[in-house]
């Protein structure tokens, strides 16, 4: 077969992805004087950052004066279960700060504080009132932010609703990227000195998810592809609360700040279940915890009449609930027909974030691959376990930025190498793109339906590596898995390359199944029930898995998991952890802070 | 507690495959769907697809139901289906809507038919070509507080509250579709649209920008064309009242400029640089 | 951008239809406008024949019709009214609802939206001459005020018997009570007044009367949103006091009333 024809991008520096973490890196990249390309698999402005709700956490102390980034630090070590990259959580902490003042300088507005300073609101597990935000629709304020500051950054060029499926590389090093503009099907080279991958999680191999389409794992599966390590895919989160009817707006997001506001969760005995489960944070417990309480009470036969249970607000007053949630009060009226002011809410568990991802070094998002770096929902390692709210759009500002900037470093000191293209690589790619086309190869068979594969997929992810797992489940889960790849070598579409849904999701497919397998081998090997995942035959935790990360890794065609050994958390930081209000030394995680005795002479916080 | 009752909660149980016509929300009705399909120059043309009704389904839920069953590449675009995104806008039964927003149970009896957005060139099926919007906002100058002005800031609340409705816009292009101005009268080399006399609103009335852009808005945004006939307010999802609150604010703003003789003297005799100096005071 | 398009161009047939589109919407569109050009055609006519041909001031007993408020040279050669009547109709014909309601409904500029238009001139819109001097609306604005004050003070004087100098209160007060109310929550909310009164300030917590500013914004911001109904109200009740006043002067009946 002869290559077809491709156009070629010519940049300093690729960042695939425009959510928060891509722009951010973008603006990073195009501020340290690189060409920058932006690739998008959508319009710009539509990524998934708009669903966030809540707010952005930052110890800024403006509300609730004893906080502080050490607190910060601490809330967000305990609740991703000490398996954090404690060095990712440190930077985090302090530089989030900086960051939610960059986007008030550069536009964004936030509600604010009767002496004019920026407001925080409480969210789950937070031990203040943490989250900067702007109503409910944060993300929104957030990415049109970005948005405007970086069209207006010379230097950065966007090329919207294209899709990269490989990275391409030279020698041991990323030089570039292919794909194909969704529109008119035309292949795209781009040649770069480095990439930045911004790309977000993978929610959508679930069946109820809050996330978008674009939410395939793509990034971490081309990383993967092209030899990245990926870090603790076990975890992932359920956000507790999500639409559970009608059936169409099932899995839809209903914001932690519903419950940040004040609102409560019934069963339908009328019980106020939390008080039980955790009675001290209550609705405002970690999402774990109230994800698997809410999983409970409907097991238990206490759920409401569709599956979940009442989220309800009534007591806040129509006109708080109107300001303070705008979004909620017209979702749940345009999609459910409920008026929240006068109705409760029905919700459930919703698959909502991915904490594993590309594993990257703390201080640059660099990946293990040469020239490839990561920031974002797509890297792992700052979430640890679990992750608690108003973490994400944080997240992405900083190492956004961290990885944006070191990307063009990288970049910048390698400009005058040749920037070399394997042809092979190209064609290779191109073949496994145009083979779902390819009418002529099975005769009559009319081939697999790519959209049956992925309803399957989900089917199979939901039931059995859902929010309860056990060795049996995800046994059936793996063996799945491998059918549906095996079924995937032949899938089949109809029509042409020009705008193709169907075509675009064949890709899709085959991302997802490899991110779902690393999902099922890692959540295999953590026997236990540590953070978001919840094993049924392993229920308490263990102190030997609490001190290793699983990273997934591709060996050949197979896959490897391997077991890393955490890097425990250094004397200067230890002390931090009792600065939380949440740090109770008789409940710690456990693993590397109560394998070994206490040490003698630690100061007490 | 019956036990079918106890039975069927405990068969609903979150992540559950859902029992068959119970949790599915199965009407029994059916949808008469038509989508226009093609591609410019192909002759595009309704096509008509059956649909299971099923309780709360919004057109674009069915428009999936097509690609994934029926005709996997009917090209549609679509985030977040829960109208955040701004992504899946359509003109269903001739209304420029949200598809993830529209009801089919609220919509009249009858066949559902989905066009795509009239005013931009079409792409493929219900896909158009929006990217003039993005070259309509890099025109305008981004946020600029003053030099020096570095923060944290002191904003009051009161300042900002106003500029929250603007912050609203999700770019849907709705109101730019309709705009008789883009629609009809195809001025998008003139005439920056109601999506973009929001943004400049948003921008202006920020109390740290210190830009002015209204003559601008005025010159090459052709804010003059607009005549005000409020269709982008009536198809807004996020119920921004773009003519009222960002379009004859701007307005009055630049009458302010020229056409307000007694400012005029005002600002000679306090011996201020003619209208279109560029600037304004931030406190 | 990944789809770059010529300026202008934005249209590619052949789903961009020219003409009315009504096939596809169930409402009948033309609903509206026709209603539009019913009402404003029957106000515009009433005016012009109470103003110059209904023989002279409409004025009865102590009411004063509001189409001769202030009374200026009521006995000249011209009528009375011509020297009022022209700021409250300029006042409308540049207000920003009803150049809403006629573009549409008289201009079909559009007829409604997402319809198509049935001409394709080249559009000129507010930009150029004549329809840019609707830009001068805010000084209709400060004319309106001042008659506005004169129609309270001809409330004011319909509390009065002339004849015995005592208070009454009769039937007519009541609707030019009702007609001034109306008038005053339509001229209130007006968009250029919104503006001037606070609309134009970036910032309200600092600098001279911001916060009174503020406060006038939002006030007038609440009659601004329904700014239409009071147009089409006060409309209404112009014309009614003016009937009710012509009906007392060809003397059909007595104003019912008391006199204290």
């Amino acid at each position: 077969m002869t290559p077809e024809p491709y156009d070629v991008i010519d940049r300093d520096v690729l960042v695939i992805g425009a959510g928060g973490a891509g722009m951010r890196a973008a603006i990073a990249a195009a501020e340290a004087g690189c060409s920058v390309a932006v690739f998008t698999k959508s319009l710009l402005g539509k990524a998934h950052t708009v669903m966030a709700e809540g707010g952005i956490a930052a110890g800024l102390g403006n509300v609730d004066a004893d906080d502080s980034w050490e607190v910060h630090f601490a809330d967000t070590m305990l609740g991703g279960q000490l398996l954090n990259n404690w060095r990712m959580v440190e930077l985090y902490a302090h530089e989030v700060v900086d960051r939610v003042y960059e986007l008030e300088r550069w536009g964004g507005l936030f509600d604010r504080t009767p002496d004019g300073r920026i407001m925080q609101r409480a969210f789950g597990a937070h031990s203040w009132k943490r989250l900067a935000h702007v109503g409910d629709r944060t993300g929104l304020e957030l990415i049109r932010t970005l948005q405007d500051r970086m069209v207006h950054t010379p230097g950065a060029d966007v090329f919207m609703e294209y899709t990269l499926t490989a990275l391409l590389k030279d020698g041991d090093r990323v030089s570039g990227a292919i794909g194909y503009n969704r529109n008119d099907g035309r292949f795209v080279v781009v040649r770069c000195g480095a990439v930045v991958l911004g790309s977000g999680g993978w929610g959508r191999m679930y069946r109820y998810t809050s996330n978008s389409w674009e939410s395939t794992g793509d990034g971490a599966a081309i990383a993967y592809d092209a030899g990245a390590d990926l870090l603790d895919m076990e975890f992932v989160q359920f956000h507790p609360t999500g639409m559970v009817w009608p059936p169409g707006a099932r899995g839809i997001l209903v914001t932690e700040a519903v419950r940040g506001e004040g609102g409560l969760l019934f069963n339908s005995e009328g019980a106020r279940f939390m008080l039980e489960y955790d009675p001290v944070k209550k609705e405002l417990s970690s999402r774990d915890v109230v994800a698997r309480s809410i999983y409970k009470e409907v097991k238990a036969g206490r759920g409401s009449p569709h599956g979940g249970a009442f989220l309800d607000v009534r007591h806040l007053g129509a006109e708080r609930i109107k300001r303070k949630l705008p979004s909620m009060y017209e979702q749940f009226h345009a999609l459910a027909s409920i008026d929240i002011t006068r109705q409760p809410m029905e919700v459930g568990p919703t698959i909502h974030y991915t904490m594993g991802g590309v594993r990257v070094d703390a201080e640059t998002g660099a990946t293990t691959v040469a020239g490839l770096y990561a920031g974002g929902e797509v890297a792992g390692g700052l979430h640890g376990a679990n992750r608690l709210g108003g973490n994400s759009l944080g997240d992405i500002l900083v190492f956004g930025l961290r990885a944006g900037a070191a990307a063009a470093d990288f970049a910048m000191s390698r400009r005058r190498e040749p920037k070399n293209i394997d042809e092979r690589q190209v064609t290779q790619e191109q073949q496994a793109l145009l083979r779902p086309l390819d009418q002529g190869e099975n005769g009559a068979s009319p081939g697999e339906n790519p959209y049956k594969l992925h309803e399957e997929l989900q089917a199979v992810m939901q039931d059995d590596a859902g929010i309860g797992r056990s060795e049996e489940s995800l046994q059936r889960a793996l063996a799945a898995i491998q059918e549906l790849r095996a079924r995937a070598a032949h899938m089949r579409v109809s029509g042409g390359r020009v705008l193709n849904p169907g075509w675009h999701t064949c890709r899709d497919v085959s991302n997802m199944l490899t991110i779902s397998e690393a999902i099922v081998r890692c959540a295999l090997e953590r026997r236990e029930s540590r953070g978001s995942q919840w094993r049924f035959d392993h229920l308490d935790q263990s102190e030997e898995l609490g001190q290793v990360n699983f990273v997934s890794r591709r060996d050949g065609e197979a896959m490897r998991v391997e077991a890393v050994p955490l890097e425990p958390l250094p004397e200067r930081l230890r002390p931090l952890l009792e600065r939380s209000r949440f740090y109770d030394p008789a409940k710690l995680p456990k693993g590397y802070m109560t394998a070994r005795p206490a040490r003698a002479g630690r100061k007490a916080g | 507690m019956t036990t079918v009752e106890r039975v069927r909660e405990e068969a609903a149980h979150i992540g559950a495959q859902p029992a068959a016509g119970q949790e599915s929300g199965l009407t029994g009705d059916t949808v008469d769907l038509r989508v226009l399909k093609g591609v410019p120059g192909g002759a595009p043309e309704e096509v008509a697809y059956q649909v299971p009704m099923v309780t709360g389904m919004v057109v674009l839920d069915a428009v999936h139901y097509v690609q994934h069953n029926l005709d996997t590449d009917l090209a549609c675009r679509w985030n977040c289906k829960a109208a955040k995104c701004g992504s899946c806008s359509a003109e269903v039964n001739g209304h420029p809507v949200l598809m993830c927003k529209t009801r089919i149970d609220e919509l009249p009896a009858g066949p559902v038919v989905v066009h795509p957005l009239k005013t931009f060139p079409l792409i493929k099926d219900l896909v158009t070509d929006v990217s003039r919007n993005y070259e309509i906002n890099r025109e305008i100058p981004q946020f600029t507080p003053a030099p020096g002005d570095e923060g944290p800031w002191r904003i009051q609340q009161v300042d900002i509250d106003r500029l929250y409705e603007y912050r609203r816009c999700i770019e849907c292009f709705l109101c730019q579709d309709v705009c008789h101005i883009m629609r009809s009268h195809h001025y998008a080399d003139r005439f920056y649209g109601p999506r973009f006399f929001v943004r400049v609103a948003s921008l202006e009335m920020h109390p740290k920008d210190v830009l002015n852009r209204v003559d601008q808005t005025r010159t090459d945004g052709g804010l003059g064309y607009c005549n005000i006939t409020k269709c982008c307010t009536e198809v807004c999802p996020e119920h921004i009242h773009i003519t009222d609150n960002a379009i004859i604010p701007l307005k009055e703003r630049n009458a302010d400029r020229h056409w307000d003789p007694v400012r005029f003297v005002g600002r000679f005799l306090r011996g201020e640089r003619p209208a279109g100096d560029g600037t304004q005071q931030g406190h | 951008m990944a789809t770059q398009t010529a300026p202008g161009a934005l249209i590619t047939e052949p789903h961009a239809g020219v003409g009315l589109q009504g096939r596809l919407r169930t409402a009948p569109w033309w609903l509206l406008p026709l209603t539009v050009v019913s009402v404003l055609g029957a106000f515009t006519v009433y005016a012009i024949w109470t103003a110059f041909f209904s023989g002279g001031v409409n004025q009865a007993g102590p009411y004063l019709s509001p189409f001769y408020s202030p009374l200026i040279w009521a006995t000249g050669p011209i009528t009375p009214a011509l020297w009022v009547l022209w700021s409250p109709l300029l006042f409308r014909a540049t207000c920003y609802y009803y150049r809403k309601a006629y573009y549409r409904s008289f201009f079909w500029d559009p007829p409604a939206c997402a319809v198509g238009e049935l001409r394709y001139r080249e559009y000129r819109g507010e930009a150029h001459f004549p329809l840019f001097l609707n830009n001068l609306h805010r000084f209709f604005l400060y004319a309106v005020l001042v008659v506005t004050g004169f129609l309270w003070y001809d409330v004011f004087l319909a509390f009065w018997d002339p004849k015995t100098g005592h208070v009454q209160l009769g039937l007519g007060t009541f609707i030019m009570l009702g007609n001034v109310t109306l008038l005053s929550l339509y001229t209130f909310g007006c968009h250029s007044l919104r503006h001037l009164s606070g609309g134009g300030l970036d910032c309200y917590s600092q600098g001279r009367f911001g916060m009174a500013r503020f406060r006038a914004w939002s006030a007038v911001t609440v009659l601004n949103l329904r700014h239409a109904m009071w147009a089409w109200l006060s409309m209404f009740s112009v014309v009614l006091t003016d009937i009710y006043i012509h009906m007392l002067r060809a003397g059909w009946f007595i104003d019912p009333h008391v006199v204290f």
